[in-house]
C-alpha cells in the first residue's frame, strides 16, 4: 500500500514530462482525496493497470509522435533539443522532400502498384479458392496441400531463383517483378486460402437453386458467392495492399533506376553525397508514406487488425 | 455434359491462374534454389559449373562467417521470440479485461504492425543515434551515459531485436487476445467457485485452451524472426563487423552484393530447411493439440 502512495505520483509526473524528475507538488488536503481513492482495491488495480499499460505505450507511440513532429523541423533542429514539438511548424520540408528527388514519382508507383497486386490478388485467389472449396474435380486435395506447405514459406527462398527468371524474361528494372511475385507467389497462396475458408461457409442450398435456375459454375461464383463474400474480400484486399506496399528486398533487387523506386527504397535514397541521410527530408517523406495508412487504419482499426491476425493464423 | 464433368473442367479453369503462377513463382523456383546450390555460379556473367556439395562444404567448414550467421540468427530468434509471446499473452490477458480504453491501447500497440518495417527502422534508426538520439538524451537526464546503440556490437543486437518486437508485437497480442476471450466463461466461474486464484485459474483454464494458439504464435514468430532482412538492412546493414549479419541478410550479401549466387543459393537451402522443419512441426503439433480446439 505505501509502496503504491509513494510510487503514483512520480510515475504519473514522468508521463506528463520526462524532465520532471521531482514530484509534484502535495499539500495534505489533496493527499487525503488521493488516500481515499487508494482505499478500494478494485480503484487501486485499475489505476494501477492504466499505469503500466501507458507506460508500455510510450515505445510505441513516440516514434510515431516524434516523426511527425520531427519532419517540421529544421535538419539541425531534429537532433538539437529533443523537445516535442517544432519551434515552428516548417511545411517546407514536405515541398522539399519533392524536390530532393522524384518522390511523388515514387509515391505514384506505390499506389499503382499496390492497387493492381490488391486488384489482381482479389480476382484470381477467389477464383482458385471457389474452386478449392466447391468444386470436385481428380487431385483437389492434393493441389491444395501444395498450396498449403507453401503458405510459411519466405520469398527470401526463392529471391535468386526469380532473379534469374526475371532476366530472363527481360523484366528487371520494370515493375513486373513487384506484381507478379506478389500476385502469384506465396502471398497469392494464402489469399486463395483465406478465400477457400470462406467459401467452405456457404450453404449448399444456395447453390442448387442457383443451378436449378440454369446458372453455370462461373454464373454460381460471380453471382452468388461473391456477393456474399464481403468479409474475406476486405481481409485480403486489407492484407494484400498492405503487403505490397511495404515491399522492401523485392523493390531492393530489381529496380535500379531512380524513377522506378517505390516508397520504402525512396524513403531510404534521401541522403546526401557522402551518404549522410538528410533528417529532416528523409522524416517528411516517411512521414507522407506512414500517415495515409494509419489514418485508413484507425478508421477501421477492428477489420484491419483481426484481417492481419487471421493471416497469421493461417495454415 | 455431366454435372461432375462440368464441375471438374471449371475446377481446373478457376484455379489455373493461382496454380500455374504457383508453379513459375514458387514451386519451380524451389526446385531451381536446390539446383543452384550444388552449382558455382556467378551473377555477373551468368556462367555456373557443377561443382557438388563442395557450397555446403565450404558454409560448414570453411566460411567462419556463416556460422557467426547461424549463431547470430540464433540469438535473435532466441531473443525475439520469448520477448514477443511474452509480453504479446501478458498486454492480451490485460486488454482481455473489458475495460474502458482497451480500445485505445490495442490500437496504440498495434499501429507499428500497420507501418511499413522500412519506415519504423528509419524511425528508431534517428531514435538510437549515439549523442543526439532521444533515447540517449533522455537516459542522460538519469545521468547515464547510453551506449552507441547501433554501432557496438552487442547493443545493435539488442536494438534489433527491440525494434522487431515493438514492431510485430501486435499482431501476436491480437492472435491471443481472441484466443483469450474464446475460453469459455463457466470455466473461470467453476474455477473461481473451487478457490483457484488468478495464477491458478490461468494455468489451470487459461493456458490450456489457449495451447493450440500458443504453438502457432510460436511457429509463426519463430520463422519470422529467421527472416528478418529490412530491419538489418536499414539499420545495422549487418554490423557493426559481423555482429547482427543474419541469415537473409547473408544470403543478399552474397547473392546480390559479391554476386556469389550458387553460394547464396545453398545458404538459401538453409533457410528452406529451417523453414520447411517448422511448418512439419507445427502440422503435427496441431493434430496432437487439436483436441483442446472447441
Amino acid at each position: 500500500m505505501r509502496r503504491e502512495i509513494g510510487r503514483k505520483p512520480a510515475d504519473g509526473a514522468k508521463l506528463v514530462s520526462p524532465k520532471g524528475s521531482g514530484s509534484p507538488s502535495v499539500t495534505p488536503g489533496r493527499l487525503r482525496v488521493f488516500l481515499r481513492a487508494l482505499v478500494s482495491s478494485r480503484v487501486r488495480g485499475r489505476l494501477v493497470w492504466y499505469l503500466v499499460l501507458a507506460v508500455i505505450a510510450i515505445p510505441f507511440f513516440l516514434p510515431f509522435w516524434w516523426m511527425v513532429t520531427s519532419s517540421f523541423k529544421t535538419a539541425t533542429e531534429v537532433f538539437a533539443d529533443p523537445s516535442f514539438f517544432p519551434s515552428a511548424w516548417r511545411w517546407g520540408n514536405f515541398i522539399d522532400a519533392f524536390r530532393y528527388q522524384p518522390f511523388a514519382r515514387h509515391y505514384f508507383n506505390s499506389v499503382y502498384i499496390a492497387v493492381i497486386v490488391t486488384v489482381a490478388t482479389v480476382l484470381i485467389s477467389s477464383l482458385s479458392g471457389y474452386a478449392y472449396a466447391r468444386l470436385r474435380f481428380a487431385g483437389r486435395s492434393l493441389l491444395f496441400v501444395l498450396i498449403l506447405s507453401s503458405l510459411m514459406m519466405p520469398s527470401e527462398v526463392t529471391i535468386i531463383p526469380n532473379f534469374f527468371l526475371m532476366s530472363f524474361l527481360g523484366l528487371t528494372n520494370t515493375h513486373w517483378p513487384l506484381i507478379l511475385l506478389a500476385v502469384l507467389g506465396a502471398h497469392g497462396a494464402l489469399s486463395t486460402f483465406i478465400m477457400r475458408q470462406h467459401f467452405l461457409m456457404i450453404p449448399g442450398e444456395l447453390e442448387d437453386a442457383a443451378r436449378i435456375d440454369g446458372l453455370g459454375n462461373f454464373g454460381i461464383f460471380l453471382r452468388i458467392a461473391m456477393p456474399i463474400a464481403g468479409a474475406a474480400i476486405s481481409a485480403v484486399t486489407i492484407l494484400t495492399f498492405l503487403h505490397s506496399w511495404n515491399l522492401f528486398l523485392e523493390p531492393l533487387v530489381f529496380l535500379n533506376e531512380l524513377r522506378l523506386f517505390t516508397l520504402p527504397l525512396s524513403l531510404n535514397n534521401f541522403r546526401d553525397a557522402y551518404g549522410v541521410p538528410l533528417w529532416h527530408l528523409q522524416l517528411a517523406a516517411t512521414t507522407m508514406s506512414v500517415v495515409p495508412i494509419l489514418v485508413v487504419y484507425i478508421m477501421a482499426q477492428q477489420k484491419i487488425s483481426s484481417a492481419l491476425a487471421f493471416s497469421g493464423l493461417k495454415g | 455434359m455431366t454435372q461432375a464433368r462440368r464441375n471438374s473442367i471449371s475446377g481446373y479453369l478457376f484455379i489455373a491462374p493461382q496454380f500455374v503462377g504457383f508453379l513459375v513463382f514458387v514451386l519451380g523456383p524451389i526446385v531451381a534454389v536446390f539446383v543452384f546450390s550444388l552449382q558455382s555460379r556467378s551473377l555477373l556473367t551468368g556462367e555456373s559449373t557443377f561443382i557438388g556439395l563442395q557450397n555446403f562444404r565450404r558454409m560448414f567448414f570453411e566460411d567462419g562467417l556463416f556460422l557467426v550467421t547461424m549463431r547470430n540468427t540464433l540469438v535473435f530468434a532466441g531473443g525475439l521470440v520469448p520477448a514477443n509471446m511474452a509480453l504479446a499473452l501478458g498486454l492480451a490477458l490485460a486488454l482481455s479485461r473489458g475495460r474502458r480504453g482497451v480500445g485505445f491501447f490495442r490500437t496504440v500497440y498495434f499501429a507499428p504492425v500497420v507501418t511499413s518495417a522500412v519506415a519504423w527502422a528509419i524511425v528508431w534508426r534517428f531514435l538510437l543515434e549515439a549523442d543526439r538520439g532521444l533515447v540517449n538524451q533522455y537516459l542522460s537526464v538519469f545521468s547515464i551515459t547510453g551506449p552507441n546503440w547501433l554501432r557496438e556490437p552487442g547493443w545493435a543486437m539488442l536494438s534489433v531485436i527491440v525494434n522487431r518486437v515493438l514492431k510485430n508485437l501486435g499482431m501476436n497480442m491480437v492472435i491471443f487476445l481472441a484466443a483469450v476471450i474464446n475460453v469459455p466463461g463457466e470455466y473461470y466461474e467453476a474455477a473461481t467457485l473451487e478457490g483457484a486464484n488468478a495464477v491458478q485459474r490461468f494455468r489451470h483454464v487459461t493456458f490450456p485452451h489457449i495451447m493450440p494458439t500458443t504453438m502457432m504464435v510460436l511457429v509463426i514468430t519463430l520463422v519470422g524472426s529467421f527472416k528478418v532482412f529490412d530491419t538489418i538492412m536499414l539499420m545495422t546493414q549487418g554490423g557493426p563487423g559481423h555482429a547482427t549479419t543474419v541469415l537473409v541478410y547473408y544470403i543478399y550479401f552474397q547473392g546480390f552484393r559479391v554476386f556469389r549466387t550458387g553460394y547464396a543459393s545453398a545458404l538459401s537451402v538453409v533457410l528452406f530447411v529451417v523453414v520447411f522443419a517448422l511448418t512439419l512441426a507445427q502440422w503435427s503439433a496441431r493434430k496432437r493439440l487439436s483436441h483442446y480446439e472447441t
